[in-house]
C-alpha cells in the first residue's frame, strides 16, 4: 500500500486502498481539516509522487456541500478539475471548514512529464467507500474511491 | 462469488431469483470458473440494479463483469419510460462512450516488420496520450457547441476523415438528441484542449496483426485475412465526460428523493426518463457521445497521418466503431410486445445480430462487428453479434477483458520498464510516458480475454470472428 508518512510535527498521513480496477484514497489526521488535506495528497500519489512536485503556483478551491461526505468528493473532484483545465498538479494543500463551506488552497505546478512521470489520470472522485468521520484512535478519516 | 447463491440455468447463464425488493431477476452469463472468480460485489451490485424502477425482463452482467460504480461494469439493463424507467448517471459511467474503433490497413506483417519502431515512434508522437497530454486545437464555445452536437459529422466536416468513416460508425457519428446548452462549462473548460487526444489508464492505441480466424464468411465480410495488419483505438469522451458523470451523480443522488426513488447505493443515482433531471442528463450524456465519435474520428486522422509518413501505401479504412458504455433509445420485445427502452450498457458492446436496420448495409447480412478490448500482452477480438442475444441480452455482449487484480497489486507484481523490456522480446513495442502506468495495466492484472470470448459465444452473446495479437501499443 503506498503512503505518505507521518513525520516529527504531525501524525497526518495518507494512504491508498484497493478497489477492484479503480483505488481508494485515504487522509488522516487529528483534524477534520487535515483529513480533507491528507485525502487531497493521497489523490496526487495515484498519479506521482508529490514530493516530486514543485510548489511553484497557488490555486484556491472553493466548495459547498449539504454533508462532510459530499464535502470530501466536491474538494477532491474540484482539484481534479483544476487539474485538467490548467495542466498542473499539487504537492501541499491547506483546508479550511465553516459549517458546510470549504476554502482550500492547493500548491503545485504545471504537468512535467519527464520529472513527474504521471501513471494515471484521475476521472473522478466517487460515492464509493466514502467516510468522513473519526477512527478508533479519535483521528479523523477521510475516505473514498477515484476512479481512474 | 459462491455459486451456491445462483440457479443454474445452463453451462453458461446463472439465473438470481427477485427477491426483497428485485423487481425483476437477475442473469449472469459466465462459466463456472468466470463465477468464482468474480467479486462477490458484482453480485450486490447486479441485485440493486435489478430493484430500479421501471426495469425489463432482468438485470444482465457480461461474462467480463467486475465490480464497478452502482452497476457493475460489464452491466445491462433496459428501462421503460411507460413504466416510470429511470436513467442513471452511475449506469453509463463516467467515461460516457469509451470505446472501440478498429481500423484496416490493407498491410500485411511482412509490410511492417522493418519499419516497426518507426511506425511506433510516428504514433506516439501524432497521438498525444497521457497525463496533461493536449490536442491539436484550443476549442471556443461555439466551435465546443459545434462539435457536441455534430460528433464524427463535424470532425468531418472540419477535414479528419472520409465520407466512408461515417458508414462503419455507430449512429453514423451523430448521436442524434444531444443537447450542448444542457453540458456544464466546468465540462467543457475541462475538453477545450482535450480532442484529439488518447487518456490515460486502460486507454490504447494498438497496431495488431490478425492471428486466427474462426469464421470465414463474417471475416470476408469484414474485409479481415490471417495476417493482416489491423489498427485498433479504445478511448472515450475524455474529461468532458467524466466532469458530466460526476455532477449528474451528484444532482441524481441529491434529487432521488424528490423523485420518490429509493437508493440502495448512492452510485445507482437515477432519475425518471421522464423528468426534467433526466432528459437533462440525456441531452449532456448524448452530447458526450457525440465528443467521444469525434475524438475517435480525430485519432483516426492523426493515425492515417503516422502511417502515410512510414508506410505510404497503407489505405486505413475504418471497419467499425462501437461505444461501450452508453444509455441508447432501442425497440426490442418484451413479452411479446415491442417496446421502446433506454437501454444501459455499462462496460458492454452493442452486438446486433443480422438484418437489423442499425447495421450499416454491407454488413447486414452477416451481423454487428462487436470489437473487444484485451491487453497489451494477450490479444485482442472481433466478434459478431448474433440473433438470439436480442432475447438473452438486449442484444449486449462483454466489452474487455476486465480486470482482475488492484492497480496496487499491479505495481507490486509488475515493474513498467522489465514489462516494455519483456514484452520487445516477445516483438510488442510499447510506447508510454509512464512506466508505472504500463505496470497497473499489466497484461496479468486482467482477465483470460480468450475465456470472456469464448463464454460469450458459448452463452448465444455474439460469436468469434478473428483473434489480434498487438505488435505495437501506445499507452497514455
Amino acid at each position: 500500500m503506498q503512503v505518505g508518512k507521518p513525520t516529527k510535527e504531525s501524525t497526518a498521513r495518507w494512504e491508498h486502498f484497493p478497489h477492484g480496477a479503480d483505488i481508494g484514497v485515504r487522509g488522516i489526521a487529528a483534524t477534520k481539516e487535515g483529513a480533507y488535506e491528507q485525502a487531497a495528497l493521497a489523490l496526487m500519489g495515484v498519479i506521482t509522487d508529490p514530493s516530486r512536485v514543485v510548489g511553484r503556483r497557488v490555486v484556491v478551491v472553493e466548495c459547498e456541500a449539504e454533508n462532510r461526505e459530499t464535502l470530501l468528493v466536491d474538494w477532491l473532484n474540484a482539484l481534479v478539475y483544476e487539474m485538467a483545465v490548467r495542466g498542473m498538479i499539487f504537492r501541499r494543500f491547506e483546508v479550511r471548514i465553516q459549517g458546510n463551506r470549504l476554502r482550500g488552497r492547493a500548491w503545485g505546478e504545471d504537468v512535467d512529464v519527464a520529472r513527474h512521470e504521471p501513471a494515471v489520470e484521475v476521472k473522478g472522485a466517487t460515492y464509493t467507500s466514502l467516510f468522513v468521520g473519526r477512527n478508533a484512535a479519535g483521528e479523523w478519516v477521510a475516505q473514498c474511491v477515484v476512479d481512474v | 462469488m459462491e455459486t451456491a447463491l445462483l440457479n443454474r440455468v445452463s453451462e453458461f447463464e446463472w439465473k438470481i431469483e427477485p427477491h426483497g425488493k428485485m423487481r425483476v431477476p437477475a442473469v449472469l452469463y459466465a462459466s463456472e470458473d468466470l463465477i468464482h472468480d468474480m467479486d462477490a460485489k458484482v453480485y450486490e451490485q447486479i441485485v440493486n440494479v435489478a430493484t430500479l424502477p421501471g426495469i425489463q425482463k432482468a438485470a444482465y452482467a457480461m461474462p467480463d463483469a467486475h465490480w464497478g460504480y452502482g452497476f457493475p461494469i460489464g452491466g445491462v439493463a433496459a428501462f421503460d419510460p411507460e413504466q416510470g424507467g429511470v436513467v442513471s448517471a452511475g449506469g453509463v459511467g463516467f467515461d460516457i462512450s469509451c470505446g472501440v474503433r478498429t481500423l484496416l490497413t490493407g498491410l500485411k506483417s511482412d509490410d511492417i516488420t522493418t519499419v516497426k519502431q518507426t511506425l511506433a515512434d510516428a504514433l506516439y508522437r501524432h497521438i498525444p496520450a497521457g497525463v496533461g497530454s493536449r490536442g491539436l486545437l484550443n476549442f471556443t464555445d461555439s466551435q465546443l457547441d459545434e462539435m457536441l452536437d455534430g460528433g464524427a459529422q463535424w470532425a468531418l466536416r472540419m477535414g479528419y476523415g472520409v465520407e466512408a468513416d461515417l458508414d462503419r460508425t455507430e449512429e453514423r457519428g451523430r448521436m442524434l438528441g444531444a443537447q450542448p446548452g444542457t453540458v456544464s462549462g466546468f465540462a467543457k473548460n475541462r475538453q477545450r484542449r482535450e480532442m484529439g487526444t488518447l487518456g490515460s489508464g486502460n486507454h490504447y492505441l494498438e497496431v495488431q496483426r490478425v492471428v486466427s480466424i474462426f469464421d470465414e464468411p463474417s471475416a470476408r465480410a469484414f474485409g479481415i485475412q490471417l495476417d493482416d495488419i489491423l489498427v485498433s483505438i479504445h478511448c472515450g469522451s475524455r474529461g468532458l465526460g467524466h466532469q458530466i458523470g460526476t455532477e449528474f451523480l451528484r444532482d441524481m443522488v441529491m434529487q432521488a428523493a424528490q423523485y420518490g426513488i429509493e437508493l440502495p447505493d448512492r452510485e445507482l443515482a437515477c432519475a425518471p426518463i421522464e423528468s426534467p433531471l433526466g432528459e437533462k442528463y440525456l441531452g449532456a450524456m448524448r452530447s458526450a457521445i457525440n465528443c467521444a465519435l469525434a475524438n475517435r474520428q480525430m485519432i483516426t486522422h492523426l493515425v492515417r497521418r503516422a502511417f502515410a509518413e512510414v508506410v505510404p501505401k497503407a489505405e486505413l479504412i475504418v471497419l467499425y466503431d462501437v461505444s461501450h458504455n452508453t444509455c441508447k433509445v432501442e425497440e426490442h420485445k418484451v413479452d411479446g410486445c415491442t417496446k421502446r427502452l433506454f437501454i444501459h450498457r455499462k462496460g458492454a458492446t452493442r452486438a446486433f445480430g443480422p438484418n437489423h436496420p442499425a447495421i450499416p448495409e454491407a454488413l447486414r447480412s452477416i451481423g454487428q462487428p462487436v470489437l473487444i478490448g484485451g491487453t497489451m500482452g494477450t490479444a485482442s477480438y472481433i466478434l459478431v453479434g448474433m440473433g438470439e442475444s436480442e432475447k438473452r441480452s438486449f442484444s449486449s455482449s462483454c466489452h474487455g477483458a476486465g480486470r482482475q487484480m488492484s492497480r496496487h497489486q499491479a505495481t507490486k507484481l509488475w515493474r513498467g520498464r522489465q514489462l516494455i523490456d519483456d514484452l520487445a522480446d516477445r516483438g510488442i513495442l510499447i510506447r508510454s510516458p509512464s512506466s508505472r502506468g504500463v505496470a497497473e495495466e499489466a497484461p496479468g492484472a486482467y482477465k483470460d480475454v480468450t475465456e470472456v470470448v469464448e463464454v460469450a459465444e458459448n452463452a448465444g452473446l455474439s460469436r468469434r470472428v478473428a483473434r489480434l495479437e498487438p505488435m505495437v501499443c501506445i499507452k497514455g
